[in-house]
């Protein structure tokens, strides 16, 4: 009895040891292929399509209610303290440094990340990948670092857009709706923005973006492997939803660890 | 032709989990010739295709493809050995994001430095060889089972491989599309001369291509030089799967 349970604690142990070693193989293969010739332009073109500018209207849906939402609560404490001016300022902060590339990374790994993982596990499934490799072909090269890219570009091209849009509906909620003076809303944020914060949600997005697509992809990939996930369409189904919800926590967690060393 | 083995699989043992599939297994496959590889499901068969293409890591032994150890190979020497490798898989694994056209193109865009107006005329005469023209734009979702396994036949061959590994190649097949099939293999066979490997189930029809067939039972193998070999078999595990595969009156003349 007590034999069984250690056996399944090594047994455990040893799975999510090996799952960690593939997992990091599959970053260091997918950032190879990245590199690799010839280097395959169109499926770039046609992946930055289909993670960036498809995700464009959700993107631009998100931040206008962020941004009224960031404006009408904002209004509301800054006219607390008698600060009602500083509102340019705390919507543009809030959004540059925080809300900008975190919600655009939970956005992208929602609707673009679930759509890698469960392409490349049905790949996986109907034996795409093992045909790819039988014709001495890298799937990393042609298919994967391709999406890595793809992400690396759209993601903080996104998070610009969700900043100007988010700014936009601080100012609509703020200025249009609750009379804050316009001129105090944009000269706030002119004063008190530099040029850091707008770096440090750059580099979030960018790291941001590697999470998704090395947790997407890579569970996708790994679909076979992965512990109590099943088989077929059952399978490609729950690795998919635990891709999404494991990048939607990585994100969470590194956002946190890169303010704390940014800041 | 001669029966000098050019893939050798030596001691070869492999496992998933607790579960022995292979147990040390000894086999030859020899130059230019198809050897058929047998056995009730679950026995592995489909495991040695995959340790033969690298697919699949064996737990230990040796796998020689002429002579040279592929288990031991760096990703890239590997990916050389499978330069003359063609395999036409169970659902025939055509990329589903790509048409026709593409999937049969990929191996030449890939693996060649030809122009596109080469590329296309190569394809459009594999089509009319396959009997697929007028379906280069059709997507795998859109195609008929024994047309995926024309258009993945065509795919492998593209290049012009020195082996051809197929994985129950007509299962699902209705037996006029499964003829079809057989026949496409045997002429493709004539044409380029390569060495086959066939994984299958359709026994007794498969044996009329084989020049040797290989039955796995229990995680060994028992090779024999020709099918009718087989019926006189005294290992009861084989008597047992002859006698539910083919019966007592199973004679390979017959069939043809």
């Amino acid at each position: 009895m007590v034999f069984n349970h250690i056996e399944k604690i090594g047994n455990l142990t040893l799975y999510y040891v090996e799952d960690l070693g593939r997992m990091g193989v599959f970053l260091f293969r997918t950032v190879a292929g990245v590199f690799k010739r010839p280097f395959r332009f169109a499926a770039l073109v046609r992946q930055v399509r289909l993670i960036g500018a498809d995700s464009f209207p959700l993107i631009f849906f998100t931040a206008g209610f962020t941004g009224l939402v960031l404006g009408l609560q904002g209004y509301y404490t800054l006219r607390k303290f008698g600060s009602d001016g500083m509102l340019g300022s705390a919507v543009a902060l809030t959004l540059l440094r925080e809300l900008g590339p975190v919600l655009t990374a939970l956005m992208v790994a929602g609707r673009a990340g679930s759509a890698m993982c469960a392409e490349i596990g049905i790949m996986r499934n109907t034996e795409q990948l093992d045909a790819l490799e039988c014709m001495a072909v890298d799937p990393f090269r042609y298919m994967i670092s391709p999406k890595l890219l793809a992400t690396l570009i759209s993601v903080p091209l996104l998070t610009m857009i969700f900043n100007v849009v988010g700014i936009f509906g601080g100012y609509l909620a703020g200025v249009e709706l609750l009379g804050v003076n316009p001129g105090a809303y944009f000269s706030g944020m002119e004063l008190s923005v530099i040029g850091k914060d707008i770096n440090l949600g750059i580099i979030k997005s960018v790291v941001f973006a590697l999470l998704v697509v090395w947790i997407c992809a890579g569970r996708g990939y790994f679909v076979h492997q992965i512990r109590n996930a099943g088989f077929g369409a059952e399978g490609v189904s729950r690795v998919t939803t635990q891709a999404v919800v494991l990048s939607s926590i990585a994100i969470l967690v590194w956002d946190y660890i890169l303010t704390a060393i940014l800041l | 032709m001669s029966n000098q083995p050019i893939i050798q699989l030596i001691d070869v043992v492999k496992s998933f989990g607790r579960q022995r599939v292979l147990d040390g297994i000894n086999m030859n496959i020899p130059i230019g010739k198809t050897t058929v590889i047998a056995g009730a499901s679950g026995q592995g068969k489909s495991v040695i295709l995959k340790l033969i293409l690298g697919l699949l890591s064996p737990d230990s032994g040796r796998i020689l493809v002429e002579g040279r150890d592929i288990v031991t190979m760096r990703s890239k020497e590997l990916n050389e050995v499978r330069t003359n490798f063609g395999v036409l898989f169970q659902g025939a694994a055509l990329l589903d994001s790509l048409n026709v056209f593409d999937n049969v193109a990929l191996p030449l865009e890939e693996r060649t430095k030809l122009s596109q107006q080469e590329i296309s005329d190569k394809v459009i005469s594999t089509l009319e060889q396959f009997g697929l023209v007028g379906q280069e734009e059709k997507f795998p979702a859109q195609l008929s089972g024994g047309m995926k396994k024309r258009v993945g036949l065509a795919r492998a061959l593209m290049l012009h491989p020195k082996f051809m590994f197929f994985d129950e190649p007509t299962t699902g097949l209705d037996p006029e599309k499964s003829m079809e099939i057989y026949h496409l293999f045997y002429e493709t066979q004539q044409r380029f001369g390569y060495t086959s490997i066939i994984v299958s189930h359709d026994i007794p029809k498969i044996f009329n291509l084989a020049d040797q067939v290989v039955v796995l039972n229990q995680g060994k193998v028992e090779s024999f030089n020709h099918p009718d070999e087989i019926q006189l078999s005294e290992v009861p595990q084989i008597k047992s799967f002859v006698k539910n595969t083919m019966g007592y009156l199973y004679r390979s003349s017959e069939l043809e």
